[in-house]
């Protein structure tokens, strides 16, 4: 399912014009389950699933798999729609060189979105 | 098409605050009771322009809204270029209380959002008498950091953008998309630091836990308004302080986020109107 976030993303062309200053590789922790998602000009290059020996990321964004299940639900509930929500409730750790996270945080909040199903407006309530 | 002007009228007011000397924009449209409207943390008085532009509010309200010092219109003081805008509870208050006296504003109906919903809080504590009715919307306590507020300040992350997208899933989802984004623009045209000063007032010097439950709404009547979506003065935050506060009345409103005036104002206006209307007949009474 992760996969499928390399499509979505790029066929986005506002999505990755936002992002054409973003070249960078972050880890994404789905429970126990861990993917490297690399960046290139706001366009996804790769996004390969772990297990990694020593894998290397600006930033990791780690939740449970139950809290990203209801994330990517095509409406949300309450404290489950927005990745500053899942922190909020100190359930999705971002750890890492941040700066990068939160000077694109548009472009991550709404490129994590397009794995709710397909047909929800994107990124509206991201 | 031909143009069409909103009833909607805009003037700069010239107003000595804190000994130095301010130019701070004010809009208002109706007649009736004052019914003065605070905009929240970053972002300007334009998030009332639904109540405004509505005949049902404007029929028997003058809605104002000015936006504070550093925000929308209204300038900086001079010498800001050296200064980090920190704002506290003795300025938020000195400042609303000063601009009632300004516009001889006799006992108004207040009405803030967010950070202006914690300092209606302030005000139903310290100057009920000041008000015929407080009208709090996302009004929390107290609410705990959970970001490096530093983020919305450094020159290596654009502040308008960052501020926009930290806020832009207090939005709920059923806000009309136009709407939606009217919000977020006002705060990605927010001066630099300056919704993080606001947030000092909001995260730290503005905790009211303490004191909330000493609220007298026999002094001033206190209604509270909080959208379901909001994840940063949630539900049960409202309800608590709510729970407080014997005589407080509280709406939860479905679907709705931080913004509930600004980002689904005609959802908005079906929990408002109720509110405004029960204030008309207390006074009738």
């Amino acid at each position: 399912m992760i996969e499928a976030l390399k499509q979505r993303v790029n066929a986005d062309e506002g999505l990755v014009r936002r992002g054409r200053y973003l070249t960078t590789t972050f880890l994404l922790e789905v429970g126990r389950t861990a993917w490297l998602i690399a960046i290139f000009e706001g366009r996804i290059v790769s996004v390969t699933s772990g297990p990694f020996v020593m894998p290397s990321s600006s930033f990791a964004l780690r939740a449970s798999e139950e809290e990203w299940a209801k994330f990517w639900t095509s409406r949300p509930p309450p404290g489950s729609n927005d990745l500053m929500a899942l922190i909020k409730r100190r359930v999705l750790k971002a750890e890492g060189d941040l700066q990068i996270f939160m000077a694109n945080l548009r472009y991550f909040k709404e490129a994590l979105a397009k794995l709710r199903p397909q047909g929800t407006a994107s990124g509206a309530a991201a | 098409m031909s143009p069409r002007f909103e009833p909607v009228i805009g003037r700069y007011m010239h107003l000595d605050l804190f000994g130095r000397k301010h130019r701070i924009y004010v809009e208002e449209a109706g007649e009736g009771t004052p019914l003065l409207c605070l905009h929240t943390a970053g972002a300007d008085g334009r998030q009332y322009r639904a109540l405004m532009n509505d005949a049902r509010v404007t029929a028997g309200h003058r809605v104002i809204a000015f936006d504070m010092p550093w925000h929308g219109k209204s300038s900086p003081p001079t010498g800001w270029h050296n200064e980090d805008y920190q704002l506290t509870s003795a300025q938020y208050t000195g400042m609303i209380l000063e601009i009632m006296t300004a516009l001889e504003l006799d006992r108004p109906i207040l009405i803030g959002c967010s950070i202006g919903g914690r300092i209606a809080l302030h005000m139903a504590l310290e100057h009920p008498e000041r008000f015929r009715a407080i009208i709090g919307l996302q009004a929390g306590a107290h609410v705990d950091p959970y970001y490096d507020l530093n983020f919305l300040h450094r020159p290596d992350v654009h502040g308008g953008e960052v501020s926009a997208a930290i806020v832009s899933g207090l939005v709920g989802p059923d806000a009309p998309d136009g709407d939606r984004w009217e919000t977020l623009w006002h705060y990605m045209q927010g001066g630099p630091g300056v919704f993080k000063g606001d947030l000092y007032f909001y995260k730290l010097d503005g905790d009211i836990r303490g004191r909330v439950a000493e609220i007298d709404t026999s002094r001033c009547p206190l209604f509270l308004l909080s959208g379901e979506y909001d994840y940063s003065c949630t539900p049960e935050e409202t309800l608590a302080v709510a729970s407080s506060i014997p005589g407080s009345e509280v709406t939860i409103m479905k679907g709705l986020g931080h913004f509930p005036m600004s980002e689904n104002p005609a959802e908005f206006l079906q929990h408002l109107l109720p509110v405004l209307d029960k204030i008309r007949r207390m006074r009738a009474v």
